[in-house]
């Protein structure tokens, strides 16, 4: 799978994981998975709550150390270039994150200047951001006023404003309605067209992941039990299978308990973005 | 919609990114801090019912204690300075402190609502990230300066206008403010729930209030209160205010040479716990 050494020219990966270890005190988040993405590709974690999706994610962004193994981006190691490495990113976590005292406009020039974007060219970026998600028309209203489909095309733009090479969903349809979630997917795959970022995304909704993903992992307890193209998962399974399928035949019935023991802070998070979507 | 103006950046050329592309640490800092002075006063301006309900505490303390105990001559004050001159650089402290002391909420309400992670996902190091939160409290306290100086003005109280002093005494307040949302901020790292900082502020705004010059000599306390009080940043900023409104003796270089090392050590600590918030 590794793109061999040999003769291509050495072109950095956007992700590139070995053996990565995670736990927080006696609880392993993260047990030794190894994966990589390639440029321009959109690769999806699949899995149940608490399958170490989201822990997989903060190690990529910079947010956690892990206890072992080997995370870069672009060829930056996570721990040792976190500042390079948040500089490729475009980061939207899983929470709805947009800051609801600011205007829509205020919350893309925050990022702006967070990532240093020179003054001069501040203002059009921010602006062209805002035009691409559609918010021309709300950016200067407080995001208190915007729907919940408004604030996740706004998160968007935020994560989008310092031209990301690596963009990093977690999440980013949960607790949508059907047409704000097809909204996010269309957007997500122009993006991807045009721009030909790599996208490492996370879900637990298998459409989400049939639909946007070129290849998929299937992660359940901290582990990858498959990974491949969504096309290759399912014609192995057979003629007729859905993504839905292949999950059950890989993580199988205890999928069921680990909804309702795991993750009692994801589940908890999920159900606030439920909430302050309305 | 195209988006085709979320133009690419040649992924050969991402690969090829190296430390250029971050500004030098003094360039870093500075521009984060007034990034987050800048989101600050955009959220005062917002919403300003905060400022206003904020300014009645300290109004209330003025009027009503302040009148009370000028009229009781309870407390010794310097020689030519009355009760309530004296008491306004305390009040201007104490409610700098009040707003400060419970800052840590908003850092654990932005940890719950996923903003701190996507904070700390961009190229912000740790401690330029608190230092921008610890002076947007500032910020936030230099608002009841300008209003104990309008209510001094309305109650007669007699300041040195010299506009360095008012300069400086900004720059105590916001110091002070700075320290205490430090500290705020590293109870909000340890405890991690809202409930719980509400406790632990409650519990120490006292003694931090009372247990300093704010609101009468040191000399007039015992003595353990006495060791509490020089222990105290808040004594230190009060020593400095009085000095810079009252003219009265003071030890200026070291009140600001406590008040310097207090915001280094807070800042120092609390972004060493913003780790565990972002777990």
């Amino acid at each position: 799978m590794a793109p061999a050494g040999g003769g291509l020219a050495r072109i950095a990966l956007p992700v590139d994981c070995s053996e990565l270890q995670v736990s927080f005190g006696a609880v392993r988040a993260v047990d030794g998975i190894s994966f990589h993405i390639e440029p321009g590709e959109v690769f999806a974690l699949l899995g149940p709550n608490g399958a170490g999706k989201t822990t997989t994610i903060r190690v990529l962004t910079t947010l956690i150390t892990p206890d072992s193994g080997r995370a870069t981006v672009f060829g930056h190691d996570v721990r040792r270039a976190a500042m390079l490495v948040r500089h490729l990113i475009g980061y939207l976590p899983q929470q709805l994150s947009a800051d609801f005292q600011l205007s829509g406009y205020e919350n893309v020039w925050l990022f702006a200047r967070l990532f240093d974007l020179p003054r001069r060219e501040r203002e059009g970026r921010v602006r062209e951001v805002l035009a691409v998600m559609g918010l021309d028309d709300v950016r200067d209203r407080l995001v208190r006023t915007y729907s919940g489909g408004m604030i996740r095309r706004l998160e968007l733009a935020q994560a989008l404003v310092n031209r990301p090479a690596l963009l990093v969903l977690d999440e980013p349809t949960i607790g949508l309605d059907p047409l704000a979630r097809a909204d996010v997917w269309e957007r997500v795959r122009t993006l991807r067209q045009e721009t030909g970022m790599a996208v490492l995304l996370t879900t637990h909704y298998m459409e989400e992941a049939d639909v946007l993903s070129d290849r998929v992992a299937l992660m359940h307890h901290c582990r990858f039990r498959a990974e491949g193209t969504p096309a290759n998962l399912k014609s192995a399974l057979g003629p007729g299978a859905t993504l839905d399928d292949v999950f059950r035949h890989h993580v199988g019935a205890a999928i069921e308990d680990e909804e309702l023991s795991g993750g009692g802070r994801d589940v908890r998070n999920t159900r606030r973005t439920a909430q302050r979507l309305g | 919609m195209s988006a085709t103006r979320v133009a690419p950046r040649s992924v050969s050329a991402e690969a090829r990114v190296d430390s250029a592309v971050l500004p030098a640490w003094w360039r870093l800092y500075p521009s984060r801090v007034v990034t987050f002075w800048l989101v600050e006063l955009r959220k005062i301006r917002h919403d300003r019912s905060e400022l206003y309900l904020r300014a009645v505490q300290p109004v209330l303390w003025l009027l009503i204690f302040g009148e009370t105990f000028s009229h009781l001559h309870a407390i010794p004050t310097p020689k030519g300075i009355g009760y309530l001159a004296y008491l306004s650089p305390g009040i201007m402290a104490q409610s700098a402190l009040f707003i400060a002391i419970f800052f840590g909420i908003q850092i654990i309400w932005e940890r719950d609502s996923g903003i701190l992670t996507k904070l700390m996902a961009t190229p912000t190091p740790r401690l330029a990230l608190i230092s921008g939160k610890a002076f947007a409290a500032g910020v936030r306290s230099l608002a009841q300066v300008v209003v104990i100086l309008v209510l001094s003005v309305l109650l007669q109280v007699h300041f040195d206008w010299n506009p360095l002093d008012l300069l400086g005494v900004a720059l105590f307040v916001v110091l002070g403010a700075a320290f205490f949302s430090c500290l705020s901020m590293t109870i909000a790292g340890i405890v991690l729930h809202r409930e719980r900082l509400m406790g632990v502020g409650q519990a120490i705004n006292m003694p931090l209030f009372f247990a300093s010059n704010a609101l009468y000599p040191v000399r007039v306390m015992p003595g353990w209160p006495q060791g509490l009080s020089a222990a105290n940043p808040m004594s230190y900023e009060v020593d400095a205010l009085r000095g810079l409104l009252l003219g009265t003796p003071s030890a200026m270089l070291l009140d600001l040479g406590v008040l310097v090392l207090a915001v280094t050590v807070g800042i120092a600590a609390s972004a060493s716990l913003l780790p565990r918030l972002a777990r």
